[in-house]
């Protein structure tokens, strides 16, 4: 029995909480170029310092919260309707929704992110498609703009808003909404106090499940974004890779962590309350 | 002006009809029951009244005015579910108040009223509960507390005890009717249990297949029932063959004796039979007893304390009056 509880705990330690104290030791280490690999250890702050007070971090914090933000608004209000559009359809089509809704999980998510070049790029399918229409002659690309990264995340994303939202309003009582209609609801009114208020957890659980991978997102930016797009992720990566600066890219990696900690404890709490109530 | 008026109204969900044509009035104060089996079109007529369904056909007034495409929400109609359907998100309070919200009342006039309902379903200190801390009981009476503080013209209530364990149902009837009359209210209520509506309704509808098959107080539809349906859902009836013609005659209207009955004057109708069954129900015993009209039921009040006035196999004579059955139509 103990052992059975042992298990996960011993692998959290040996796969988690190992890696995380060799990250931090390197953080706190200093940059040596000429090692391999190329760190000297230590007991420094200046790499954590230089995150808080260089431009381009703080930069790069402050926009990749931001495109994450909006990200999570946007996909909120594309997959809340989208969300209550399948919880309120028969059940003979909601398998098929929902199945449409997780299709593109079939396919990898580098590809998919690789064909929005295709789709946007100078001369791409986008280009070819507004001009075949008429309704733009010389349509400059968003490609290499924040505008790519926003809709790349909103798009890469939408699912993880919609299913939590789903799960929310599929359990809905739609006697709850004749009661509510019954006292003298409109239905406008009958959502804003009744349905939206009892979707809460689906919506606090699809915001962080969107806003949480949004923040440290790599991938997106760098394929769609340019250089004006600056992301924690990229950077992090720019740092390891490209400038092969150890210290500074763990610091990065450890204060991403501790940024997002707070929201996935709120969302603990959130999954905690939610079965709680149950 | 009655305050329900039910002309013709129809409604099919694909091949069902589930209401099929039904006329119906019900008066101002009125404790209204419609009473039938699961599937009877009992439930989609108290829909249809709410609005939760539209008629495929005829016409629904209530309080003189036409419901055709009338919403719930503007309807002079509160109903009580039959899951109660209470908020869970909001307490007690709340959920009582949530009709005078929506109609803009000043605060104020909510609290009061709020305060009001509750103690009128003696849940005064309950207020700030929710839904889920409160026992199946004290739900249903914040339902209907829901219900009442809008002062609806009529009040539908949907097997509204059905949920209750036994005991409290017998309390909760009598609160009903109590509140009724109170209030002078129009209560319409569906149920499926016979004993409930014939307790408490001031008049009943029988209903079999989405039509009406009897309207009237419940001691008329028990003792004069017109069709063989309406005598055996009410109650126990013998159906015994008469010419062309079917009787209905209720087991307790039958005499049960030992000795031969004299013929004349009364009782009119005199049979010789044999026990063939007895079921103990405490107060009363039910006997089976075969005489060549067939197998009769008959009802006897167990007056002796050892409770074996007949034994099984005994021969019996069984009598009854002249106007003791009933003639049905079908």
């Amino acid at each position: 029995m103990r052992f059975v509880i042992a298990l996960p705990f011993l692998w959290l330690a040996v796969f988690f909480l190992l890696p995380f104290a060799l990250v931090l030791a390197i953080a706190l280490g200093s940059n040596a170029p000429d090692l391999a690999p190329p760190v000297e250890l230590g007991f420094s702050l200046k790499n954590f310092a230089l995150l808080f007070t260089d431009d381009l971090y703080v930069a790069a914090w402050l926009s990749s919260l931001r495109i994450a933000a909006t990200a999570t608004v946007v996909t909120l209000l594309l997959g809340y309707p989208m969300a209550y559009a399948v919880a309120r359809t028969s059940a003979r089509w909601r398998p098929v929704l929902l199945m449409l809704v997780i299709l593109p999980f079939w396919t990898s998510f580098l590809i998919r992110v690789y064909a929005w070049i295709g789709l946007l790029a100078n001369n791409g399918l986008l280009e070819q498609f507004l001009r075949w229409t008429g309704l733009a002659q010389n349509p400059e690309t968003i490609l290499g703009t924040e505008w790519a990264v926003q809709l790349g995340i909103v798009y890469a994303y939408l699912p993880f808003m919609v299913l939590p939202l789903y799960a929310a309003l599929e359990k809905l009582d739609l006697g709850l909404l004749e009661a509510a209609a019954d006292l003298g609801a409109p239905p406008v009114a009958a959502f804003l106090t009744i349905t939206l208020p009892l979707s809460l957890p689906g919506v606090v659980a699809g915001c962080l499940l969107v806003f949480i991978p949004a923040v440290g997102e790599f991938v997106i930016p760098d394929l769609l974004g340019g250089t004006g797009t600056l992301m924690i992720g990229k950077v992090l990566w720019d740092e390891f890779f490209t400038n092969a600066d150890w210290p500074l890219a763990s610091a990065v990696a450890i204060c991403l962590l501790v940024l997002l900690v707070g929201p996935i404890a709120l969302f603990q709490r959130q999954q905690a309350k939610s079965l709680e109530r149950k | 002006m009655p305050i329900v008026q039910i002309e013709g109204a129809s409604k099919r969900f694909g091949p069902v009809t589930a209401v099929d044509k039904v006329d119906l009035t019900i008066e101002r104060g009125e404790l209204f029951a419609l009473l039938g089996g699961s599937g009877c079109g009992k439930t989609t007529l108290l829909r249809l009244l709410a609005g939760f369904e539209t008629p495929d056909g005829g016409r629904i007034l209530i309080d003189g005015q036409d419901m055709a495409g009338v919403p719930p929400h503007r309807r002079p109609v509160n109903m009580m579910f039959q899951s109660y359907a209470l908020f869970p998100h909001m307490s007690v309070a709340d959920n009582v108040a949530y009709g005078l919200r929506r109609e803009g009342l000043p605060k104020g006039a909510i609290a009061e009223r709020v305060a009001a309902a509750l103690a009128q379903v003696k849940l005064a200190d309950h207020g700030s509960r929710r839904p889920s801390q409160l026992s199946g009981g004290q739900r249903q009476r914040v339902a209907l507390a829901r219900a009442l503080v809008k002062r609806p013209k009529l009040l539908l209530l949907d097997e509204p005890l059905a949920a209750l364990d036994r005991k409290l149902r017998e309390g909760t009837r009598f609160e009903l009717v109590r509140l009724q009359e109170e209030l002078g209210l129009t209560f319409v209520m569906v149920t499926h249990d016979q004993e409930e509506a014939m307790s408490m309704s001031t008049r009943l509808a029988v209903m079999d297949l989405g039509r009406i098959k009897q309207v009237g107080p419940p001691h008329e539809v028990y003792e004069r029932p017109r069709s063989r349906f309406v005598a055996d859902f009410i109650g126990i009836a013998n159906i015994l063959p008469d010419g062309n013609r079917w009787l209905a005659l209720r087991p307790e209207k039958i005499a049960l004796g030992v000795a031969e009955p004299p013929s004349a004057p009364l009782p009119a109708h005199r049979i010789a039979g044999e026990i063939v069954d007895i079921a103990y129900e405490g107060d009363r015993s039910l006997y089976r007893v075969a005489t060549e009209r067939g197998v009769l039921l008959v009802s006897a009040a167990n007056v002796a304390r050892d409770g074996r006035s007949f034994q099984r196999n005994q021969r019996v004579w069984l009598a009854w009056a002249a106007d003791a059955a009933q003639v049905l139509d079908e």
